[in-house]
């Protein structure tokens, strides 16, 4: 899926999207304090975030600039980081640092040359504060290139707490048993999810947790690198999971055809807005941001979430994403760049964006304390103790014809798949024709 | 063609004059002819020339994207959409204009009237496609023609007391909310108590009482309809807890040999019974008119009307220039022709058909043409109004060119090849046109 930042789904459309990005598309300069080691270097840096994200992250970079002297720029890069980035080494105007919100982009950047590998110092602080795997979403080739800096988690399941209370379920603890308390909770006259078909990458995440819990995370890597054909068995025994949330009218509220009008920011509205009609909404952390700014709720209080339960006898999947700091080859001040990820690398760095909300960091050093609510902190804590079992989202890492395209690819195929669960094969084969020719093996 | 020039000039003046003319002329045309060259000759030729080649431009693949281009069934479909467009769109539109601008001609305030319809003009199509994305919602609340529909519709047809409600399954009523429930069998004299769920406690009726079974008649029927769910803890399934709700104004019949031999509505407290029933046995049946989903209006950008509905904001686009044009070449019709035939007794249907008509027939033709051309590069109301799901059911060739060339898939070998057809497609409707053109120059 594309990352949606917060402006982006308070927009309620790609070019309401477009406008505010244009808006807010000015650069933000950090006073350096005189004298320190790095006086009289500027540190550009580059990155997607817009809005409430760009001034907590510019606080970082405040930090960074209190502790070493430094002037920081931020420039919004608008949701095409590569073009961004391409046109800025063609016009000798590099960016050092910039913050890439996909592997599959990092990826890109590393085979083009752009990149220079972290440095000694910063891959050491990061190996002791990051789990294995982030290194190694990070590694392009062999070279560590890419900090994780900003985390996402995309596997919660967020409820409105009075709707299970009325229906008399607790937190399911599996597959089976969100099933059973789905269909209590539509009993009960709240069915219970909202399922947001109208955007296809919530269905790609859907899928994603579902399978990395039932084939576990080894098919889900060769799956991710079409080293496992979509055809395959374990494919087709997923969809039939999902087919079961899919096909029942009382786990989609409003069945199919009104999933398939559900926007996501319209399937937040279905459990937490005004006329609620849902009890549960799957995405990411991302859902209570939603809920409190658009909708009024208290995370953790009026809009909860548990993790995504384990399907089969898998265990409970966790499925992440984030923004990876890389250092750019050709920029002017590259050392200071790297300076600035030595930071970045620090539980630190983390905190200060940590208590500003809206972040969750993989840094296992972060203080729990360092975090403004208890959701945010539940959501870090899971994502830390998951450890080395976190995957990055199946789809960011496929080429985006095939897992980031609307009305195209993975996103259409599961689309027609929520119309119409019936025949799992044939969606898995249409998957592998669609993957086959995105990824050209 | 002048073999010796300087002997040859010498000797003729007026040939050497003619060359000036001639060299002066071709000066002068230069910068229209590189200016034309660059912008649309070359690209021509480039997109031509990438259509051979493979997605990254790498490798030559000769007619691979061609055969790819019928072969890929989105691309037939946008093909298919494409025709579509060009067979409906322009005609429709030149016969909406011709038919207003002749009636406006005759309405008093006849400018202000062709401003408002012409206002559409001067809407991007950008925000004329945000706009009727939302006219176009399913939900009433939002879609203002859904709006429209679902009024109209409700004022005609009540709508159904518990449109979400189903019977607790295994608990003794077979069927679906679609076709209604059946009960089993029972002989007069017994009770039933028939187990609904699925009925959000604040769309359970404010009069609804605690449920209760009342004892039947010797020769009737009884029971009770009621909400089998216990807030909080669910209650037991198929069983009348304490704090369960009867379901007030459901219709119950009995049924005996498969025709209603009665019906009955529930009380408050959910109670319903037959009386005076003969022997025999019976089932009870709860219609389906019971529960029957409220109507939601009609599904404008579903994959069947999308199409449909983005030409009719293509029309609310357009009205207005055809109107305008037509009135135009009405206006210049010499009136001594009609007011003849109005002499001659022609009534105006006549006079339209058989005056007005033909003499706008060229008029008429280079709006036509116009927007046949227009027609097909038609791209910014098809991206912007279909919804993700049915984009691929929405696309036309220009959307799917973008789509293919940058829209993920970044395959601009098959996207030129695409760019190509929508070319050889076009360029027949120029040529007419400027043939057109000629004609009525010289």
């Amino acid at each position: 899926m594309r990352r949606p930042s917060l402006t982006t789904l308070r927009a309620t459309g790609a070019l309401t999207a477009a406008l505010a990005l244009a808006l807010t598309a000015c650069g933000g300069d950090a006073d350096p304090k005189s004298g320190g080691e790095l006086a009289g270097t500027t540190v550009t840096v580059a990155g997607v975030w817009t809005g409430g994200e760009q001034k907590n992250f510019k606080k970082v970079l405040d930090a960074f600039s209190a502790k070493t002297g430094a002037k920081t720029v931020f420039v919004p890069s608008g949701d095409n980081v590569s073009t961004f980035v391409g046109s800025k080494i063609e016009g000798g105007n590099a960016p050092e640092v910039v913050l890439v919100p996909q592997v599959g982009v990092l990826r890109q950047f590393a085979e083009a040359g752009w990149l220079t590998p972290l440095s000694e110092k910063t891959a050491t602080t990061a190996a002791g504060n990051l789990a294995p795997v982030w290194k190694e979403y990070g590694t392009v080739d062999g070279a560590y290139y890419g900090l994780y800096f900003k985390a996402a988690h995309k596997s919660t399941v967020w409820y409105a707490p009075d709707a299970l209370e009325q229906a008399g379920v607790a937190e399911p603890k599996s597959w089976d048993e969100l099933l059973a308390s789905g269909r209590t909770l539509a009993d009960s006259g709240r069915p219970a999810f909202a399922v947001a078909g109208e955007d296809g990458w919530t269905l790609t995440d859907w899928f994603e947790n579902v399978y990395l819990s039932q084939a576990g995370p080894e098919k889900y890597d060769l799956l991710a690198r079409h080293e496992l054909k979509w055809t395959d068995p374990s494919v087709v025994t997923a969809l039939t999971t999902l087919a079961e949330v899919f096909e029942d009218e009382r786990l989609v509220a409003g069945g199919a055809a009104e999933a398939l009008r559900t926007d996501f920011p319209g399937s937040v509205e279905k459990v937490f807005g005004p006329e609620p009609k849902a009890a549960l909404v799957y995405e990411g952390d991302f859902v209570g941001g939603v809920a409190r700014d658009e909708f009024g709720r208290k995370p953790g209080e009026d809009a909860k979430f548990f993790p995504f339960p384990p399907v089969g006898s898998g265990k409970a999947p966790v499925v992440s994403g984030g923004d990876a700091a890389v250092v750019l080859k050709d920029a002017k001040n590259a050392d200071a760049g790297m300076r600035l990820l030595e930071f970045l690398a620090t539980p630190e760095a983390a905190e200060v964006w940590a208590g500003a909300g809206g972040f969750l960091s993989p840094n296992k050093d972060v203080k729990p304390e360092a975090y403004a609510d208890d959701t945010a902190r539940a959501t870090a804590a899971s994502l830390v103790a998951a450890g080395d079992t976190v995957r990055f989202d199946m789809s960011d890492q496929a080429p985006a014809a095939f897992g980031g395209t609307k009305g195209a690819g993975e996103w259409k195929l599961l689309q027609d798949f929520l119309r119409d669960p019936s025949d799992p094969k044939r969606t898995a084969a249409a998957l592998e024709a669609a993957a086959a020719k995105a990824y050209g093996n | 063609m002048d073999r010796k020039p300087t002997a040859r000039a010498a000797a003729d003046p007026r040939r050497r004059a003619l060359r000036r003319r001639r060299l002066l002329g071709a000066a002068f045309a230069l910068p229209a002819l590189l200016l034309l060259g660059a912008l649309v000759a070359y690209p021509v030729v480039f997109s031509v020339g990438r259509s051979l080649f493979d997605a990254s431009g790498d490798r030559f693949v000769g007619a691979d994207n061609y055969v790819e281009m019928v072969r890929d069934p989105a691309t037939l479909k946008a093909l298919r959409n494409s025709a579509l467009w060009v067979v409906v769109a322009p005609a429709l539109l030149t016969g909406l204009g011709l038919l207003l601008a002749v009636l406006t001609e005759r309405v008093r305030w006849a400018t202000a009237f062709k401003l408002v319809l012409f206002l559409p003009m001067a809407v991007s199509f950008l925000a004329a496609g945000i706009v009727f994305r939302l006219a176009y919602e399913q939900d009433p609340d939002r879609g203002v023609l859904n709006a429209v529909v679902v009024g109209v519709h409700d004022a005609f047809a009540e709508p159904s007391p518990y449109p979400t409600a189903r019977a607790r399954d295994g608990r003794g009523l077979a069927g679906g909310p679609a076709d209604g429930y059946t009960s089993g069998e029972l002989r007069p004299g017994s009770v039933a108590v028939l187990p609904f769920v699925g009925v959000a406690p604040g769309a359970v009726p404010a009069g609804a009482e605690a449920a209760r079974a009342p004892a039947p008649a010797p020769d009737g029927l009884a029971g009770t309809v009621y909400l089998d769910f216990t807030p909080g803890t669910g209650g037991r399934p198929g069983v009348v807890d304490d704090r369960e709700k009867g379901l007030p104004g459901m219709t119950v019949e009995a049924v005996r040999d498969g025709r209603a031999v009665a019906t009955a509505r529930t009380a408050a407290d959910g109670s319903f019974h037959f009386d005076g029933l003969g022997d025999g046995t019976y089932r009870l049946r709860v219609p389906a008119a019971n529960f029957a989903a409220g109507y939601g209006g009609v599904d404008w950008l579903g994959p069947a009307l999308v199409t449909p509905a983005i030409i009719g904001a293509y029309l609310w686009v357009w009205t207005g220039f055809s109107m305008v044009l037509i009135g135009a070449g009405l206006a210049a019709l010499p009136r001594d022709v009609l007011e003849a035939a109005r002499v001659d007794g022609a009534n105006e249907r006549q006079i339209f058909r058989r005056i007005t008509v033909p003499l706008l027939a060229p008029v008429l033709t280079v709006v036509f043409v116009t927007l046949v051309i227009n027609v097909m590069k038609v791209f910014d109301l098809v991206y912007v109004i279909a919804p993700g799901p049915v984009q691929e059911e929405a696309n036309v060739l220009a959307t799917r060119m973008w789509l293919v060339s940058f829209g993920g898939g970044n395959d601009q070998g098959l996207g030129s090849a695409l760019s190509v057809l929508l070319l050889l497609l076009v360029v027949p409707a120029m040529v007419f046109n400027i043939r057109r053109f000629r004609k009525g120059g010289s």
